[in-house]
C-alpha cells in the first residue's frame, strides 16, 4: 500500500492540487457548479486526447510535434464524412485515419533514422497541408448525436459527459496496452533502448506502435474538436505546446521510461482550471500565460526536488 | 572436442569501412564445455562477441548453434536459438521493476528466484525497481535471468568485473555446475585466476584472427600471453623517447590511496615534472575513473590528490585546469569543436581561461596559433573546420595546443587510439617535448608497445590497484601484458 502510494506520489499530488484549485474556483466564484464544470470538461476534451497521445510517445522516448496537425486532419475528415454518411462508420474511418498517420510518423522515424523531432516537425507541415486539402475553409457538419454526446452531465446532474468520455476512451486504449507485453516494451524502450534491445524487445516495432497509439488518440482529439464546434476546422489549434506542458507537469519524464497517462490528464485539467481562475479574477490575458509558465516550472522543480530527496533516503 | 558442438562459429569476417575488425575468427564450444575467449585490447573480441550474440551480422562465415545455422539478426533471435548473453553492463531496464523485466523476456519467475538464491543474493523482491538496486546485484539478476531461460550456450562477457569476491566465487561455482549438466559456456575475461578455475579451454584472438586454442593447464598463462602478443613488434625506433631521467625533485602530482566508484579501489603514484608516466591497464580496471577524478569530472570516494604538495579537491573541470591539470580525452570528438576552425581550436584553451568570459587578446592569440601550427606540422590546407582534418591531425591539434600555454600537467587518455602509425610517431615526441619543457605527463595507452616508445616508466593498474611499476627499459610487451593481467610482477619474468 505504501509502495503504491510512493509509486504514484506524483499523481496523488496532482490530484490534491486539482481539488485545491477546484475549491479555490468555488471560493472566487460561488456560483461555480455543474455548468461550470461541464464547460471546463468540454473545453479540456481535445487537450486531454492530445496529451494522452503525446504522453505515449514521450514514454517510449520520442516526441511528436505533429499532434495538433493530425487532430486537424481528423477533425476535417470527420466533418466532411458526417455530411455524407452515418456517424458511426464515419467515426471508425476517422480513428483509422488517425492511427494510420501515427503509424506513418513512427515508421518514418524508425526506417529513415532521422531524429523524431525532425520527422514530426516535417509531418506537422505535411498534415497541416493535408487538412487544408480536405477542407479549405471551416465547414462540413457533424451528426447531432455526436455533439450531444459530449454535452451535459451524465451523473448526479453535475459530473459531465465529456469527463466520462475522456476516462472511458483513455482507459479502453491504455489499460489493455499497459497490461500487455507491448506496454512493457514501450516503457523498456523509453527507459534504456540498448538494454531493451538486449532483452529481446523489438525496439523499432515498439516505437512505431507508440506513434500509432498517439495517432489514434489524435483521432479522438479530432472527433472531439468536430463535436465541440459542429464543423471541421483545418487550421491546427494550440494543442502541441499545451500537450507537451501537460505531459511534463503530469510526471512523464522527457526522455522516456517514466510516468503514465493519468498524471498528464489530471495536469490538463489543472492547466485549464488555472486559466479559468485567472479569467474569473480578471487577470490580464497576457499576464495569464506568464503565470501559467511560472507555475509549470515551479511545480516540476518542486516535484523533482522531492523525488530526489526521497531517492537519496 | 566432440562432434556435438553446441556452438560453432567459423570463418567470421567483419569489416567496418576500411578497418578489418575480424579476418578469420573461430570458436567451437562442445556440450558441457567452458571456453575462455581471450585477446588483447583491439584484437576484435567485442566485435566477435557482438556477432555471436546477434547484435552484428558478419560479412562472411557462419554461426551454428546445435548444428543449425543461426541466422541471427538481433538478440531476441539469438536468444530463441539457444544462446543467452550476460554483458558487462547490466541489460535490465532501469525504470521497470524486477518482475516486469522478467515478463519482458518471458523469463519464468520460479526458476529465476531459485537461481538468484543459488547465486547468493537473498533480499531481492519482484517489486524492486531496477534503478534502486546496487550494480553487483544487477549482475547477479542478469545471470539468474539468463540461467532461468535454460540456454544451450551461455555467454558471459566480463560479468565478474565489479563483483565482490564472494559473489565471484558463487558465480563460478554455479556456472561450473551448469556446465557439468551439459550447458556450453563462453567466458570472456581478462582474469587468469577465474579462467583457470572455471574453463576447460581458452581460445585466443589476435588482430581479428583466432590464433590458438589452449587446454587449461599449469603454465597456460605464459602461452596465452605469447599468443595474444604474437610477433614481437619492431622496437628499432625506440630512440624517440631517448632522454630519460629528466624527472627530479618534488612531485608535481601525488596521488594517494585514491578510490572512486566500484572500479577504482586504491591507486597511489607520484608524477614528476619532466616525466612521462605511462599507465597500463586492461579495459575497465579503473583507469577511466582515475582520469575522471584527476580532470575534475568525478569526485573521488576516498584518498588524496596533491598538486605541488598542496592537497586539492575538484568540483568542476575548471578547478582541475586552474590547478594546472589538463585532460585530453581519448575521444577526439569530446575535445575539439568540430565545426569551428583549427585556429579557434588551438586558441580555445588560451581564450577560455576557466570560467572567464572576458575579451580575447587577438594579437597574442594569432602568434600562438602560428607557433603551434608550425610545431605540429598540421596540414594547413585544411585550416577550415577542424572536422575536415584527418583523425591524426585532429589529435595533434588536441595535444599540441597545450604546447605554448605553459601547461603544468597533461593527462593524456589513450591519445593514439585509431590513428595511423606515422602520426603516432609524431605524437610521442610531442609528449616528450612537453615533458622537457617542464610539464608532467600522465599517458594512458591501450597499446602496450607505446610504453617503451613514449614513457619514462609506467604504472600498471589491475582491479583498481597499482600492481606494478615498470621502467621503460624493462617495458617489453610481455612484461607489461603479464602485469596487466595481474600475474606476478616483474620478478617473475624469465
Amino acid at each position: 500500500m505504501t509502495e503504491a502510494l510512493r509509486k504514484h506520489a506524483w499523481t496523488m499530488g496532482l490530484l490534491a492540487l486539482l481539488v485545491v484549485l477546484l475549491a479555490a474556483t468555488k471560493l472566487i466564484q460561488p456560483s461555480f457548479g455543474g455548468p461550470g464544470l461541464e464547460s471546463l470538461a468540454r473545453a479540456a476534451l481535445p487537450f486531454a486526447f492530445a496529451t494522452a497521445g503525446m504522453a505515449v510517445v514521450v514514454i517510449v522516448g520520442g516526441i511528436d510535434l505533429s499532434v495538433a496537425s493530425m487532430m486537424a486532419v481528423c477533425a476535417v475528415t470527420a466533418a466532411t464524412l458526417m455530411e455524407r454518411m452515418a456517424g458511426v462508420p464515419a467515426i471508425f474511418i476517422v480513428l483509422a485515419v488517425g492511427l494510420g498517420m501515427g503509424l506513418l510518423n513512427g515508421a518514418l522515424i524508425v526506417v529513415t533514422r532521422v531524429p523524431d523531432i525532425v520527422v514530426t516537425l516535417a509531418m506537422l507541415f505535411v498534415w497541416e497541408g493535408v487538412a487544408l486539402l480536405i477542407l479549405e475553409t471551416p465547414g462540413g457538419a457533424t451528426a447531432d448525436w455526436v455533439e450531444d454526446s459530449i454535452r451535459g452531465p451524465f451523473l448526479f446532474g453535475w459530473l459531465p459527459k465529456a469527463f466520462l468520455i475522456i476516462a472511458l476512451v483513455t482507459a479502453a486504449i491504455w489499460i489493455p496496452i499497459r497490461r500487455s507485453k507491448l506496454g512493457l516494451s514501450i516503457y523498456a524502450t523509453g527507459s534504456d533502448e540498448m538494454a531493451a534491445f538486449r532483452s529481446g524487445v523489438a525496439v523499432g516495432r515498439t516505437k512505431i506502435a507508440a506513434y500509432g497509439i498517439c495517432g489514434l488518440f489524435c483521432g479522438f482529439g479530432g472527433l472531439s474538436l468536430a463535436a465541440l464546434t459542429g464543423i471541421g476546422e483545418p487550421v491546427p489549434g494550440p494543442y502541441l505546446l499545451a500537450s507537451v506542458a501537460a505531459v511534463v507537469l503530469g510526471g512523464v519524464v522527457l526522455g522516456g521510461g517514466r510516468g503514465g497517462l493519468l498524471g498528464p490528464i489530471i495536469a490538463v485539467f489543472i492547466l485549464r482550471i488555472i486559466r479559468t481562475i485567472l479569467t474569473l479574477m480578471a487577470v490580464d490575458p497576457n499576464v495569464t500565460t506568464i503565470i501559467e509558465g511560472t507555475i509549470m516550472v515551479a511545480v516540476v522543480m518542486l516535484g523533482t526536488a522531492a523525488t530526489l530527496r526521497s531517492a537519496r533516503r | 572436442m566432440d562432434d556435438l558442438a553446441v556452438l560453432d562459429a567459423s570463418g567470421i569476417v567483419k569489416t567496418f569501412g576500411a578497418v578489418r575488425a575480424l579476418t578469420d575468427a573461430n570458436l567451437r564450444v562442445g556440450e558441457g564445455e567452458v571456453v575462455a575467449l581471450m585477446g588483447a585490447n583491439g584484437a576484435g573480441k567485442s566485435t566477435f562477441v557482438k556477432i555471436i550474440t546477434g547484435a552484428l551480422r558478419p560479412d562472411a562465415g557462419n554461426v551454428l548453434i546445435r548444428g543449425r545455422e543461426a541466422r541471427v539478426g538481433n538478440p531476441a533471435e539469438a536468444r530463441r536459438s539457444g544462446l543467452v548473453p550476460v554483458y558487462q553492463e547490466p541489460s535490465l531496464i532501469p525504470d521497470l521493476d524486477v518482475g516486469d523485466n522478467l515478463r519482458l523476456g518471458d523469463t519464468p519467475v520460479g526458476p529465476f528466484m531459485d537461481w538468484v538464491r543459488e547465486l547468493g543474493v537473498e533480499d531481492v523482491r519482484l517489486a524492486d525497481m531496477i534503478s534502486d538496486l546496487p550494480l553487483a546485484t544487477l549482475r547477479i539478476l542478469d545471470l539468474a535471468r539468463a540461467l532461468a531461460s535454460e540456454p544451450d550456450v551461455l555467454l558471459l562477457d566480463e560479468m565478474t568485473a565489479a563483483l565482490p569476491t564472494d559473489l565471484v566465487e558463487r558465480v563460478l561455482t554455479v556456472v561450473r555446475a551448469r556446465a557439468n549438466d551439459g550447458m556450453g559456456v563462453i567466458y570472456v575475461s581478462h582474469r587468469f585466476t577465474e579462467i583457470s578455475e572455471l574453463c576447460d579451454r581458452a581460445s585466443v584472438l589476435r588482430d581479428g584472427r583466432t590464433v590458438g586454442d589452449l587446454e587449461i593447464e599449469p603454465g597456460v598463462e605464459e602461452r596465452a600471453v605469447e599468443l595474444m602478443l604474437g610477433q614481437k613488434l619492431d622496437l628499432s625506433h625506440r630512440e624517440g623517447a631517448a632522454s630519460r631521467g629528466a624527472a627530479s625533485g618534488a612531485s608535481r602530482l601525488s596521488v594517494r590511496n585514491l578510490s572512486a566508484g566500484p572500479k577504482l579501489t586504491d591507486v597511489s603514484f607520484d608524477l614528476h615534472p619532466g616525466e612521462v608516466l605511462g599507465v597500463v591497464a586492461l579495459e575497465g580496471q579503473g583507469q577511466d575513473e582515475l582520469f575522471e577524478v584527476l580532470s575534475g569530472f568525478e569526485k573521488p570516494t576516498g584518498g588524496q590528490v596533491e598538486v605541488n604538495g598542496r592537497p586539492v579537491s575538484f568540483s568542476h573541470p575548471a578547478d582541475a585546469i586552474a590547478a594546472g591539470l589538463t585532460f585530453v580525452p581519448g575521444n577526439r570528438a569530446e575535445a575539439l569543436l568540430a565545426q569551428r576552425s583549427v585556429r579557434e581550436n588551438i586558441a580555445l584553451p588560451f581564450a577560455a581561461r576557466p570560467r572567464s568570459w572576458g575579451p580575447l587578446k587577438l594579437g597574442r592569440e594569432r602568434e600562438r596559433v602560428r607557433y603551434a601550427i608550425d610545431k605540429l606540422q598540421i596540414d594547413t590546407r585544411a585550416q577550415g573546420e577542424a572536422q575536415m582534418l584527418s583523425g591524426g591531425n585532429q589529435q595533434k591539434v588536441t595535444i599540441g595546443r597545450w604546447l605554448a600555454t605553459g601547461v603544468e600537467t597533461l593527462l593524456l587518455f589513450d591519445p593514439t587510439r585509431g590513428i595511423d602509425v606515422r602520426t603516432k610517431r609524431q605524437i610521442y615526441p610531442l609528449a616528450r617535448e612537453l615533458a622537457e619543457s617542464g610539464a608532467a605527463v600522465l599517458f594512458y595507452t591501450s597499446e602496450l608497445d607505446e610504453v617503451a616508445l613514449a614513457c619514462d616508466r609506467a604504472i600498471v593498474i589491475f582491479n583498481g590497484r597499482v600492481v606494478d611499476t615498470i621502467e621503460a627499459s624493462d617495458a617489453d610487451e610481455q612484461t607489461l601484458m603479464r602485469a596487466a593481467y595481474g600475474l606476478t610482477g616483474t620478478e617473475a619474468v624469465s
